[in-house]
């Protein structure tokens, strides 16, 4: 009722404070609420690595390790496939497309995918987005390489530059396929995805590289063919890493499991992309957690602020509260407008800090999503929000609680004589 | 209704854990009537005036304000009756800070309907009821009204605090030290300021102060060690003034 205006004004009288402690309170909610936002845009933009694509298929091993090594370019296959399974499962008629990968190779640290352009079209991510070509064109040629994002940048490559790939997985290769260099043929848009750090060339090319290379070491260069022999080579890969599989129907995708799975001629798996992200997504969101833990734990701290700033001037106030009991206040009146103010603080403080956030994201969400290829979900204010300023405030209307009793007390001690 | 604004029977009051600092055996002030009560710095003027305000509970005794027992009031109902019937001026410090002088003057006015009811009747609202009173005492300047309190010199803040005291036609002024913060010119002013408002609107007042000189203007004085059981007697007063319960 009268209150309010009574609060409103006081905190005005003492804008400075007021002026710190809203800050203070506007902060710490903003860091909880991009805290949140961004474990929100790194989960959702983590689950869809990979989209589109109804099972990944390789050697049988792990679950998390398959989609390690075929996703994500880390870790290694403990086998590779043959290229005969490889068809037995593309053939199915409950398959619409495959896209084999061959992994193995890399250059200065990233990794070589050996493919085909059907690549290029089937793999999506994000809400289906499909991969661009920021420049150049897709491999046409035998040595052409098309290179993420990241590998452009990191190293300084543009269309046209010659690279050399490495056997092995090592960033200090020892043994190069100096022999034959490649040639950046295309640059992708970046993605946000492990594509922006991978090389790829077609799958042919993969063979033609290994071509004199069987047992595990280059041969003498006198035997080894030439790289115009290899263009008129047939290079037929009799094995590879894994391949993505696209259905006809998403409704197949557990019978294609099933099927695969229990390949009789070779031991096969198959996972569905989007369960076996969620289960890794589990595994890391520890430290995500810890993150939002501590983003409350400040927020606590912002409201300890309130609680600060008030008792500190309860005592400057002693006189305001008989001047208020003189004129006919009740002791309760006097609790209320202490509540009151604490109240409004957390009220103004976490509106201003959720809005400021959400104005900052707007502003540089695009860039982020550019950077690290966080796509942020929420583009505007959610419940969360709301739920996070409801419940800031209400811990603050507890907290104003506190004072609130002590000046209740003195209120009701002193009478009109201030003892100060 | 009764004649008696205010009257005090077998009051006794100690402060918690203190020695027993006031027994009163009778006080009483009648409607219109004026009180001057003097007594020494610690004697217990403040705290008398937080028993009758109803703001202190006594430990025994009866309070009666306008005919009804403070004791028999919740607190409620005696924050309601002061809020209505009692306007109080304290020795500095009145105002709140953060309200413009007529935020000040009109508070009584939030707190209590009747006091608003009674201010709008007098001057339409409970602003021109204000702008009115401090027209009267002597703030004539309008741009004061808008004005921070701290920009008041402090014998200007007194008079908004008289105001405060007196919209809204309280039947009870209760005065601690008002005028001794200020200097002897503005003491005399302020006084009769004061007198002149109470005598105007009927209302009954109760100042306390030690300061001797001022007794003359009321209609009664008094000294609160002789109406007190508890205290020490006085001693050393100037001869020819008026003592305990005489009228001039
Ligand atoms: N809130 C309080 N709590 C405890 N003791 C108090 C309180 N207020 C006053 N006293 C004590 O009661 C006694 C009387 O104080 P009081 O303020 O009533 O005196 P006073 O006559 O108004 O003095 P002064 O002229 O200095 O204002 C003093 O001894 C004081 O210490
Ligand atoms: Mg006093």
């Amino acid at each position: 009722m009268t209150l309010l205006p009574l609060a409103l004004r006081s905190l005005w009288n003492r804008r400075a404070t007021a002026l710190l402690t809203l800050l203070s309170v506007g902060l710490s909610v903003a860091l909880l609420v991009g805290v949140e936002s961004l474990r929100q845009g790194a989960r959702a933009s983590f689950e869809r690595t990979i989209t589109g694509t109804d099972l990944i298929v390789g050697a049988r091993s792990g679950q998390l390790n398959l989609l390690l090594y075929a996703v994500f370019r880390v870790g290694d296959a403990t086998n590779n496939i043959t290229w005969p399974s490889y068809q037995a499962v593309a053939g199915r008629p409950d398959v619409a497309w495959t896209v084999p990968l061959s992994l193995g190779d890399s250059h200065r640290g990233f990794r070589v995918l050996g493919t085909t352009t059907d690549y290029f079209t089937h793999y999506r991510y994000g809400d289906g987005k499909s991969l661009t070509l920021a420049e150049g064109k897709p491999f046409a040629d035998l040595f052409d390489a098309v290179i993420g994002a990241e590998v452009a940048r990191t190293l300084g490559y543009t269309v046209g530059q010659e690279i050399v790939l490495s056997h092995g997985i090592g960033s200090v290769s020892f043994a190069e396929h100096s022999d034959r260099p490649f040639r950046v043929s295309g640059i992708l848009a970046p993605t946000g995805t492990p594509v922006d750090r991978t090389v790829h060339v077609s799958l042919p090319a993969i063979e033609a590289i290994h071509v004199g290379w069987e047992t595990g070491t280059r041969l003498s260069t006198s035997t080894s063919p030439s790289v115009d022999d290899l263009r008129h080579m047939e290079l037929q890969p009799k094995q590879i890493t894994a391949f993505l599989v696209g259905l006809k129907t998403r409704a197949a995708a557990l019978r294609v499991q099933r099927a695969v799975n229990t390949y009789a001629e070779e031991p096969l798996l198959a996972i569905i992309p989007g369960v076996a992200l969620s289960q890794l997504w589990s595994v890391l969101g520890v430290a995500e957690q810890a993150l939002t833990a501590v983003a409350v734990f400040v927020v606590g701290v912002g409201l300890l602020g309130i609680l600060i700033s008030m008792l500190t001037s309860l005592n400057e106030r002693r006189r305001e509260m008989a001047v208020l009991r003189a004129i006919g206040a009740r002791p309760w009146h006097v609790f209320a407008l202490l509540v009151s103010e604490s109240t409004l603080l957390a009220l103004v403080g976490s509106t201003l800090g959720v809005t400021a956030l959400h104005l900052g994201l707007l502003a540089g969400g695009s860039a982020l999503e550019a950077l690290a290829g966080l796509a942020l979900l929420t583009p505007g204010p959610g419940l969360f929000d709301l739920a996070v300023i409801g419940g800031v405030t209400l811990a603050a209307a507890l907290i104003g609680a506190v004072p609130a009793w002590r000046a209740y007390r003195v209120a009701v001690a002193d009478g009109l004589s201030v003892q100060v | 209704m009764t004649d008696r604004v205010l009257d005090l029977a077998e009051l006794r009051f100690a402060w918690k854990g203190g020695p027993v600092l006031l027994d009163i055996p009778a006080l009483s002030l009648d409607r219109g009537e004026r009180l001057f009560l003097r007594g020494p710095s610690g004697s217990g003027k403040s705290t008398l005036l937080g028993l009758v305000c109803g703001v202190l509970p006594p430990q025994a005794g009866r309070i009666t304000v306008l005919g009804r027992d403070l004791a028999t009031l919740s607190g409620a109902g005696r924050d309601a009756l002061r809020a209505a019937e009692m306007g109080v001026v304290f020795q500095m410090f009145n105002l709140l800070p953060y309200l413009s002088v007529l935020a000040n003057v009109t508070l009584p006015c939030r707190f209590s309907a009747e006091r608003r009811r009674r201010a709008v009747a007098a001057g339409g609202s409970p602003e021109a009821e204000a702008r009115r009173l401090l027209q009267r005492l002597g703030l004539h300047d309008p741009r004061l009204a808008e004005a921070p309190v701290r920009a008041l010199s402090v014998g200007q803040q007194q008079r908004v605090a008289m105001a405060r005291a007196l919209i809204g036609d309280p039947a009870l002024i209760v005065a601690d030290e008002p005028t001794s913060a200020l200097d002897s010119d503005a003491r005399d002013a302020f006084l009769d300021l004061l007198l002149g408002e109470v005598g105007r609107s009927g209302a009954s007042l109760l100042f306390v102060s030690h300061d001797l000189g001022l007794a003359g203007h009321f209609d009664r004085s008094a000294d609160i060690r002789a109406l007190n059981r508890a205290a020490a007697p006085a001693t050393g007063l100037p001869a020819g003034m008026p003592v305990a319960g005489e009228t001039p």
